[in-house]
């Protein structure tokens, strides 16, 4: 069976692309592999480790646990399509600077995008609330305290620009 | 339907969490996969009568946030945010984690707890399998080839009923390595009218512990009473492996169901 295509349709970081793609692509390897966006990482690729996750149609997924023909019609989001302008970062971005919230950051396009979903669906978390929801996304550089300071960080900082608009 | 028949070697893919992991690490090998996840009419959760109706591509996300599972089957609610993590519950559904059939599973455990009816449904037409004899052994169910899971019907329990639900993983979100779900009714005076409990994680498929049920039944509820009667936890045959020998997880069985109950008796008429 190897070979066989399906020609898919599908809107990444608002771009349209219309690609041939082998049917036994993951999304995540069709992503890296045929469109180069090596933005999101892939650690486990059996999704254990939350590198990985984009939003598809607004909904943190795992993209190691999806074939690339299932994006066919779809909406997604990686890391490189969260910053607003190519030298302006997304406050969630500079919160995770100025907090230590990445070492070596594999884990940081993962950690972003699960955040994102997060802070849009609760923009005032607790502690507590902030690491069940990164429960899904390891990292063995900053053992958390970082990325959760981020995290608190980047919710204020959400909720003040929304608050001066 | 008729692709499943038709082919050789074909797997059903509904949200892909267990699939997916086994196709990438090559546990499974098919030559032909066929995706479920346009078929919308597949998605639904509505009441029909005194029973909660679940389509088996209903997304264990749309489970979690459903008004009608926190109101009225809120066990269901409770142990769901213990299944998996966000980004896999916007994917996961309750078919696909029913078929799978992981022992430490959340929802299977539900189906045990509930008494569930599973609907199949194949060449020759739909049936319904209670779900006490849905699971055919370890991660096994008595589905046939030909046939795949299109709902689930939990009955509902009457208004006031207490619940709880506890599980001890390595972290939030991992595999139980042992859950229990408890389910209470009693009187104007403590005394038990109803009693469920069911242990995840432990053996190879869910065990409804019935002998702790006919026991609490009758009996006056308190924290000594659980405790007693969930002494019986400790005789299950329990799986040892990597993650805990099968000594830990009967301890296990037998505290967790203690809290569970502890639990749902607190919970009994609304009660906190």
């Amino acid at each position: 069976m190897s070979g066989e295509t399906r020609t898919i349709s599908v809107t990444i970081n608002g771009k349209h692309y219309e690609e041939e793609v082998e049917v036994r692509f993951t999304l995540a390897d069709f992503m890296r592999q045929q469109l180069g966006l090596t933005g999101t990482h892939l650690g486990c690729e059996h999704g254990v480790c939350g590198a990985c996750t984009i939003l598809f149609d607004g909904r943190s997924a795992r993209s190691c646990l999806m074939l690339a023909v299932q994006a066919d019609g779809h909406d997604i989001l990686t890391i490189e399509g969260i910053a607003p302008s190519p030298d302006k970062m997304h406050p969630l971005q500079e919160a995770f600077r100025d907090n230590h919230g990445l070492q070596c950051g594999f884990c940081t396009p993962g950690m972003l995008t699960t955040l994102l979903e997060f802070l849009r669906d609760n923009p005032d978390p607790t502690e507590q609330e902030v690491r069940i929801a990164i429960s899904g996304n390891l990292c063995r550089c900053t053992g958390y305290q970082g990325i959760v300071d981020a995290a608190l960080d980047a919710a204020k900082r959400l909720r003040d620009a929304k608050a001066t608009m | 339907m008729g692709l499943l028949a038709r082919l050789e070697n074909a797997k059903l893919l509904a949200g892909g969490q267990s699939l997916m992991p086994m196709l990438n690490m090559r546990y499974v090998l098919p030559d032909h996969v066929i995706d479920l996840n346009k078929i919308s009419a597949l998605s639904y959760l509505r009441e029909e009568g005194n029973t909660l109706a679940v389509g088996g591509m209903t997304r264990q996300r749309d489970i979690e946030f459903s008004d009608v599972v926190k109101a009225k089957y809120p066990l269901i609610h409770e142990a769901i945010l213990n299944v998996g993590h966000r980004q896999t519950r916007n994917r996961g559904t309750i078919g696909g984690s029913l078929c799978h059939l992981d022992p430490s599973a959340e929802l299977v455990t539900m189906g045990a707890a509930f008494d569930a009816t599973v609907g199949v449904q194949g060449p020759k037409g739909k049936r319904d399998i209670p779900f006490a004899e849905f699971p055919a052994g370890f991660m096994t169910p008595a589905i046939d080839a030909d046939e795949m899971l299109v709902s689930v019907r939990f009955p509902a329990w009457p208004k006031g009923h207490g619940y709880g639900f506890v599980e001890f993983a390595r972290r939030h979100g991992d595999f139980a390595i042992t859950s229990a779900a408890a389910m209470l009714e009693e009187d104007a005076n403590g005394t038990i009218k109803r009693a469920t409990l069911t242990l995840g994680g432990v053996a190879v498929t869910p065990q409804r512990m019935r002998n702790v049920e006919k026991a609490l039944v009758g009996q006056k509820a308190s924290e000594d009473v659980f405790r007693a009667a969930c002494e019986e936890c400790r005789k299950v045959d329990a799986i040892d492996d990597v993650h805990a020998p099968a000594s830990y997880r009967q301890h296990l069985a037998a505290v967790l169901s203690r809290r569970a109950l502890v639990a749902a008796h607190g919970r009994v008429g609304g009660r906190a």
